[in-house]
């Protein structure tokens, strides 16, 4: 049972300063360390968890556990169970590419994304205060491993929760109530902020795809560059002195370059495409959020309705004399208590979701900001070195040219 | 003294021998460094594959750009697709191909779009920055430290038109294509500052080809654009005749570039005369038959007095028809050269030739590479500029998007930051595209060089035929000369005289002298045409050399230049997004 009425405490994680007063309570996250484990098939990457903290709950000042991919898909399912109307964070997808899977950049961009990943949870003022959370910082491997077999298969799967999503999406008439009455929300802001996510994602997504051909697009040049400056350098070769020197230098700069759009390529990669694929993941964790406050709706609603039916039944009862009078109270409280269950989840959800998308515009702002920023400044410094080396060259190509 | 040589009987060179002359001598030899066969595919030398993607261009044009008439500048041919030198590399060594290869898959860099950057508008666009050194390098073909800068000669290819042949038949004649060939020149053999223009087919130019490769052998010429086998539909299209037009006003502007070219009479004809052209079409046997020049029967079956080779014809290689004779006995000579029979007595200097020769052939394939290398570079240069651009594009319509559905106040500057990467993302993309149209125009001269390698080629060829010409003049004399010794002896045995052999004896000794005057005449040609050669060979290392320095020196001042441009643009949307930089705030 989680508590809902504790307030969130102000800590400080790993994202923030990390130097501050020990007064202050902080929480301090770090996933490092990727080792390749088993072999073939069955191979995995294991990853170091750092947790430093000064919160009570927790057991002492640092700890330091192995977690592996399942481990984190764990934790993100616990926290979407129980934190229904917050958008969890999301995880890296599972690698299908085998051979990809075990590559230095892969693992590397991974293991980014999973310190991110527990870093938000960590800052998140409800979620930090998760058991789960607790469990996932300290428990050992053989507990870890022991939870994680258990709860597979008992929570959805992302099929499933696109099942749901469809389900409020094609606006099926209730079954149950018999009626035709689409079971959805309809207040104009929330249609808005629906219309919205949507949109995002698909605008977001074609922004992505055109940040990753870019990526491509650097290795490419830094590819051809490579090509050229071997193939200049042949060609002086051929002509002797003085083209001879002045093409052997223009060949090592082009081959130089190339060095240096490799490495731009890879920070393009990690610093603006990921962060890009990052804002897509978060925008489908916020559309499994609206499938779920889709399906706290229909409950809620489907549950005052038959609340209604049950008290109009009981009051029938009461007015014959009727000897299932007792039962049909019984029956009447136990749903009216299901129901106002069901309405408190709902409006725990709207609630949730109001201060969730205040949050994640404004956190977005913030990360998109930094990526453009590194993005920009990688550019800049890729220009001005290839303005550089090709400067250097000119004394030596007028020297040349006026011979 | 070029035109000198030019005696009445002129013989079509192998350079540009129709196809038709190739297949009736079916010599039968394949793949071997014949230089009799030196022409290759079509049995068009000059430019085989060179040019050919002139004639796939247009087709995979990119959209966006302009009619090429107007936008895209004469020089700046984009750079051949890679299957074309396959072309070039069996031309040298004279393996017959097969002739299908008019279509050669376009380049994909071929998409690279003209954008209105040509050599006028460069300064405009970029700014007085740098407008001083993009317009040095406006004229590919600039090669200005051979050419002193105070005669020129401009020649522009324009206007194609629609021409019917006149004929009488009930059809009507076929239909061709005629180009306004300008020339605007201050040369005092043109008479002094003038603007004069003629109307020129194709076909012309082939002639003025085939006539300036007999007048000018040993040199460098350089090659004519193909003859390009298609369906006469194709020929009227717009798009072909709009390459055919690109590819000869190249071909007349590298003519005109030539020193000694320049003031041949065959282009000073092609340029001004108006009408027809007044340049022999073909020396074929058919034509020179009529004109009762040739003794075919006797040459083709020849033994005794009318065998002999007439003197000038040995000026110009054996070809066609007529020559099969000849023909027969330089292939037999050429063989037994290669058989190591008997030495050929000019062994010696052709050591240092063939050492130039392979020298060239090395060069010849850097060049290719560095083209095929400088294409790639292009591609990568275009592509990126596109993605970029792409990406610009996307972010505009997230920017416009946030701020539509703009609730929080964090949304807006999270749109304004967007829109400062895209526009920057945008000009950057406009940039690559603007840089990489100027490094076409630079990297163009690998490709013109490609050309002129082929020229070398064919000076060589001249070389080498002209020798052969000589070692089979060499080798009849002793088997003449000990034929007439065994008639003679023969003929002392018989008291009183034979006769019929004496008139024998007679016929040989003449024709012995007349093989001899053609041996001297032959070595005379031989080493001028040597001597053309190296002094060629000279001025087209000297110019290449200074050309691809200034190749070099383009290249890098464009990017330096871009390069610069793009830091600045990424600079500023550094400094708009300062607020975000992380690693100032670490603590």
């Amino acid at each position: 049972m989680e508590s809902t009425t504790e307030q969130p405490r102000n800590i400080s994680g790993s994202m923030q300063s990390p130097r501050s007063p020990s007064s202050q309570p902080y929480l301090s996250v770090s996933v490092t360390d990727p080792v390749k484990l088993g072999n073939g098939v069955q191979a995995y990457i294991s990853y170091r968890v750092i947790t430093k903290t000064n919160l009570p709950e927790y057991q002492g000042p640092e700890k330091i556990v192995i977690r592996r991919y399942s481990d984190f898909v764990w934790l993100r399912d616990r926290l979407f169970e129980k934190y229904k109307g917050i958008f969890i964070p999301p995880l890296p997808e599972k690698s299908a590419v085998e051979k990809f899977r075990f590559s230095a950049e892969f693992i590397e961009m991974r293991r980014a994304a999973l310190d991110i990943f527990v870093n938000r949870i960590a800052l998140h003022p409800e979620l930090q205060q998760s058991e789960d959370l607790r469990t996932f910082l300290q428990a050992d491997e053989e507990t870890m491993d022991r939870f994680r077999f258990q709860e597979t298969g008992i929570f959805k799967k992302p099929a499933d929760l696109m099942q749901m999503f469809r389900d409020v999406q094609s606006k099926v008439s209730d079954a149950v109530l018999g009626k035709e009455k689409p079971v959805e929300e309809t207040t104009a802001d929330y249609e808005k902020l629906k219309h919205y996510i949507f949109e995002l994602e698909n605008h977001l997504a074609e922004a992505q795809k055109h940040a990753y051909r870019l990526v491509k697009r650097h290795r490419e040049l830094g590819q051809s560059l490579l090509d050229f400056g071997k193939a200049i350098k042949l060609l002086g070769a051929c002509e002797g002195e003085p083209t001879g020197k002045a093409f052997s230098d223009l060949g090592t700069k082009s081959e130089l370059l190339s060095i240096k759009l490799q490495k731009e390529a890879q920070q393009v990669l990690m610093n603006f495409e990921e962060p890009l694929k990052d804002y897509v993941r978060y925008v489908q964790s916020i559309k499994a959020t609206i499938a779920e406050r889709g399906t706290a709706f229909k409950q809620h609603c489907e549950l005052a309705e038959t609340t209604k039916l049950k008290e109009i039944n009981l009051d029938k009862l009461m007015l014959t004399r009727s000897d299932k009078v007792g039962e049909a109270e019984i029956e009447y409280r136990e749903i009216k208590a299901e129901s106002e269950e069901a309405t408190r989840r709902f409006e725990r959800i709207v609630k949730r979701m109001e201060e969730e998308i205040v949050r994640f515009q404004e956190q977005k702002t913030e990360e998109m900001g930094v990526a453009f920023h590194q993005f920009a400044k990688g550019q800049a410094r890729l220009a001005n070195s290839v303005a550089d080396a090709w400067r250097s060259l000119l004394p030596k190509l007028e020297a040349s040219a006026a011979v | 003294m070029m035109g000198s040589e030019n005696a009445d009987g002129f013989e079509e060179t192998n350079l540009n021998a129709p196809r038709e002359d190739m297949e009736n001598l079916d010599l039968g030899v394949d793949g071997d460094d014949d230089p009799l066969k030196k022409t290759d595919v079509n049995g068009d030398t000059s430019n085989s594959g060179y040019r050919s993607t002139m004639s796939t261009l247009s087709t995979v044009r990119d959209p966006l750009s302009p009619p090429p008439t107007v936008m895209i500048p004469a020089d700046s041919d984009p750079l051949l697709a890679p299957s074309s030198y396959e072309d070039f590399r069996s031309s040298f060594s004279s393996k017959p191909i097969s002739s299908d290869n008019s279509y050669i898959e376009p380049p994909s860099y071929a998409d690279v779009i003209f954008s209105p950057f040509d050599e006028n508008s460069d300064s405009e666009i970029n700014g007085a920055d740098d407008s001083s050194l993009h317009s040095q390098f406006s004229d590919s073909l600039s090669r200005s430290p051979s050419s002193s800068s105070s005669d020129y000669i401009k020649i522009t290819v324009s206007n194609p038109q629609k021409e019917q042949e006149t004929s009488n038949s009930i059809v009507g004649g076929n239909t061709y294509i005629t180009y306004q060939i300008t020339t605007r020149t201050n040369l005092p053999d043109f008479g002094g500052p003038s603007e004069f223009s003629v109307r020129r087919r194709f076909r012309d130019v082939v002639t003025l080809a085939d006539r300036l490769a007999e007048s000018y052998r040993g040199f460098c010429i350089p090659p004519r654009p193909d003859k390009s086998v298609v369906e006469s539909q194709v020929m009227q299209k717009q798009e072909f005749v709009e390459q055919r037009r690109v590819a000869l006003e190249k071909y007349l502007r590298r003519l005109s570039a030539h020193p000694v070219i320049r003031n041949s009479d065959e282009l000073k004809v092609f340029l001004q005369v108006q009408g027809k052209l007044p340049l022999p079409m073909s020396t074929d046997v058919a034509s020179r038959m009529l004109d009762g020049a040739v003794k075919l029967p006797k040459q083709l079956f020849g033994e005794g007095g009318a065998s002999a080779v007439p003197v000038h014809e040995v000026v110009q290689p054996a070809r066609g028809g007529r020559d099969l004779l000849r023909l027969f006995k330089e292939l037999r000579q050429s063989v037994s050269n290669d058989w190591g029979g008997s030495k050929p007595p000019v062994v010696e200097e052709d050591k240092e030739f063939l050492e130039k020769k392979e020298k060239m052939h090395d060069l010849e394939q850097q060049i290719i590479n560095a083209s095929q290398q400088a294409e790639s570079l292009v591609k990568a240069q275009q592509d990126m500029g596109e993605t970029m651009g792409e990406l610009g594009l996307a972010f505009i319509k997230l920017t416009k998007f946030e701020n539509e559905e703009a609730a929080y106040n964090s949304q807006r500057t999270r749109a304004n930051d967007m829109k400062n990467l895209a526009t920057a993302a945008v000009k950057a993309s406009r940039f690559y595209r603007e840089l990489n149209s100027q490094t076409v125009k630079h990297l163009d001269t690998l490709h013109e060089y490609l050309g002129m390698m082929m020229a070398v080629q064919g000076a060589f060829a001249d070389r080498s035929s002209a020798l052969l010409t000589v070692q089979t003049l060499l080798s009849e004399l002793p088997s003449l000369q000990t034929r007439v010794e065994k008639l003679e002896a023969a003929s002392s045995k018989v008291f009183g005289g034979d006769k019929s052999r004496i008139r024998k004896i007679e016929e040989l000794k003449e024709t012995i002298k007349v093989t001899e005057d053609a041996k001297n005449v032959a070595i005379r040609e031989y080493e001028r045409i040597k001597e053309n050669n190296r002094s060629e060979v000279e001025r087209l290392d000297r110019e290449r050399r200074a050309d691809f320095m200034n190749m070099m020196k383009g290249f890098v001042v464009n990017q330096v230049g871009y390069a610069e441009k793009m830091g600045n643009v990424w600079a500023k949307v550094a400094e708009e997004t300062s607020q975000y930089d992380r690693e100032k705030q670490s603590s």
